[in-house]
């Protein structure tokens, strides 16, 4: 221990009141990660709820600057490791911005990029309500929710390769068009998506001890909310309809047809509420997107200075041989300048600040991680409640500790 | 095969004992990044870890055999996943769960230990980013086989 150990600080040995100091995490099974809060109880009452971070601190940005631009994005999809897609998406937008080639992206890649990103949606408010749901004592809930995520991963491995970080998304475009078998499978789901969904709600949404569980807890006022920066379904939870997607469109979410759902509680039930109704919102997005893949097109950019030219080009012209290397090689140059560029993930607005000096590689990438701020509103609802709806509390908040650490 | 009555099985004592003992590992929850969600995912259905009797997933560390390291592990959590390991009882086995545990992975930085195993003891490695359950069922068949086998940790009954 010796060198990371802290002593306590005189302020907690020489307490008289009556309440103490007590660590909870960073190995918890209800903490939703590597989180530590350091409680001041009296009985078990929280007086005070102090979220201590960085158990996770990974270095994601730093390794970033080390990276031509699109290797960096290897690095960023870990950092919310739920919705890996997201991430990758967030950022290519950004750097397609500060190249100015936002308008050259081929609509059926944006088609393809609002389906990943809605059912990246889907896939982790699957894991959240299975997490939520075993905090809670429902362990069956969490079954069905990984049985609906093992199908979206399944879509995604085909498309990009990997279950979880399939790096799908690129700069300019996609990594390569819907595999062959691609849209029956997703029919599939869409059709699996309603009786699955009822489901879920069958099991949590009118059950009494879950309702005892979260309905008055975690209280967040919309001005605390906004105070806080809390973003995303959590602030919807307390009546504020801020939704990025809304606010400032990006790959074409305007054209879309969907709700923003929001509630004016603010409390544990009603963030659970707005989450299971954005998974049903989202699946009608996927349904529009569906729609629209029926016509074939390019998804890449038409740009060899930023894509790779078409694998068949390659023997056949020297032209493409020689951007293939230099891509590969060398990536490209990002013109001088600074973007922020924001979309809203499934915890809330996820941003890039990106700033290029003019290299091939990124000069620094700061990252607006919604988790971060989310969870910062812990120490704004836990005092009054008991220890034992904390857990209630983080699990409604639904951190992830590969974004907030980064 | 079934044992009717009147009839027994003979066996010696240290194989009845290893293979009960192979036959229920569990693990420690401990989740660090984005391997200990596939860590969740072996629990569920589609690859029910309870066929192994690994299911059981123990919150404190003197009720769990395994420490599955899933994910990269930073240089503040370094001491904490030592505590955990040092806090469990013996025998006790580790799998370091994807590239990142295993070696750092892609963080070559100043952030993540490069490898938990300059902290603890490892037993088994999975390879991947993440590794995908069946990767990690498969490193648990490798523990119960070292178990079976009477391999490091495993009990030494004697006469």
């Amino acid at each position: 221990m010796s060198v990371y150990a802290k002593p306590l600080s005189a302020d907690i040995v020489s307490r008289t009141d009556n309440t103490m100091v007590l660590s909870m995490g960073p190995q918890h099974p209800s903490t939703h990660g590597v989180l530590q809060i350091v409680l001041e109880i009296d009985s078990e009452n929280v007086v005070k709820a102090d979220p201590e971070i960085g158990y996770l601190h990974t270095g994601i940005e730093k390794t970033a600057e080390g990276l031509f631009w699109t290797q960096a994005q290897t690095a960023i999809e870990r950092m919310d490791y739920l919705a890996p897609e997201s991430n990758s998406l967030c950022y290519a937008l950004a750097v397609e911005r500060l190249l100015g080639i936002t308008d050259r992206i081929p609509p059926r890649a944006q088609v393809v990029r609002v389906l990943i990103a809605e059912l990246t949606r889907i896939a982790s408010h699957c894991v959240w309500l299975g997490t939520h749901g075993i905090d809670l004592g429902a362990i069956s809930v969490f079954f069905y929710c990984f049985d609906l995520r093992e199908n979206i991963l399944d879509f995604q491995e085909a498309a990009g390769g990997a279950r979880m970080h399939p790096n799908y998304v690129r700069i300019g475009g996609l990594n390569g068009d819907l595999p062959d078998g691609s849209l029956p499978r997703l029919d599939a789901l869409i059709a699996k998506f309603p009786g699955r969904m009822r489901e879920l709600r069958g099991l949590l949404q009118a059950n009494p001890i879950f309702q005892d569980r979260t309905i008055d807890v975690g209280y967040l006022s919309p001005d605390d909310a906004i105070q806080y920066g809390v973003t995303g379904p959590s602030l919807r939870g307390s009546g504020v309809a801020y939704d990025v997607r809304r606010a400032y469109p990006y790959c074409g979410y305007e054209t879309y047809d969907f709700d923003v759902p929001t509630r004016v509680e603010g409390d544990a039930y009603a963030r659970f509420l707005v989450r299971l109704d954005e998974m049903e919102q989202s699946m009608r997005i996927v349904e529009q997107a569906r729609r629209r893949l029926d016509t074939p097109g390019p998804v890449m950019i038409d740009d060899t200075k930023v894509a790779l030219p078409p694998k068949e080009t390659i023997a056949l012209s020297m032209e493409a041989l020689i951007h293939h290397f230099k891509v590969i090689s060398e990536g490209f140059r990002v013109p001088p300048g600074d973007v922020y560029q924001s979309v809203e993930g499934p915890r809330g607005e996820l941003g890039y600040y990106i700033v290029s000096n003019g290299d091939n590689r990124p000069y620094r990438v700061r990252t607006r991680p919604p988790s971060l701020y989310n969870l910062q509103a812990l120490k704004c609802i836990a005092p009054g409640n008991l220890i034992a709806d904390l857990v209630v509390m983080i699990g409604s908040l639904d951190p992830v500790f590969g974004e907030v650490d980064r | 095969m079934s044992v009717g009555p009147g009839q027994f099985m003979l066996a010696r004592l240290d194989d009845v004992a290893r293979w009960a003992q192979s036959s229920s590992v569990w693990p420690l929850t401990m989740g660090l990044a984005c391997c200990a969600i596939e860590m969740m995912t072996v629990t569920s259905a589609e690859y029910d870890i309870a066929r192994l009797g690994s299911e059981v997933f123990r919150s404190s560390p003197r009720q769990a055999d395994l420490m599955i390291v899933s994910g990269r592990v930073a240089q503040k959590m370094g001491p904490v996943v030592k505590r955990l390991y040092d806090q469990m009882a013996d025998p006790k086995w580790v799998i370091s769960m994807g590239a990142c545990a295993s070696s750092g992975g892609m963080f070559d930085n100043y952030a993540v230990i490069q490898g938990v195993d300059t902290i603890i003891p490892v037993d088994v490695y999975v390879p991947g980013c993440p590794p995908t359950p069946d990767g990690l069922l498969y490193a648990v068949n490798l523990i119960q086989q070292q178990i079976r086998q009477g391999g490091r940790g495993g009990i030494v009954a004697k006469a």
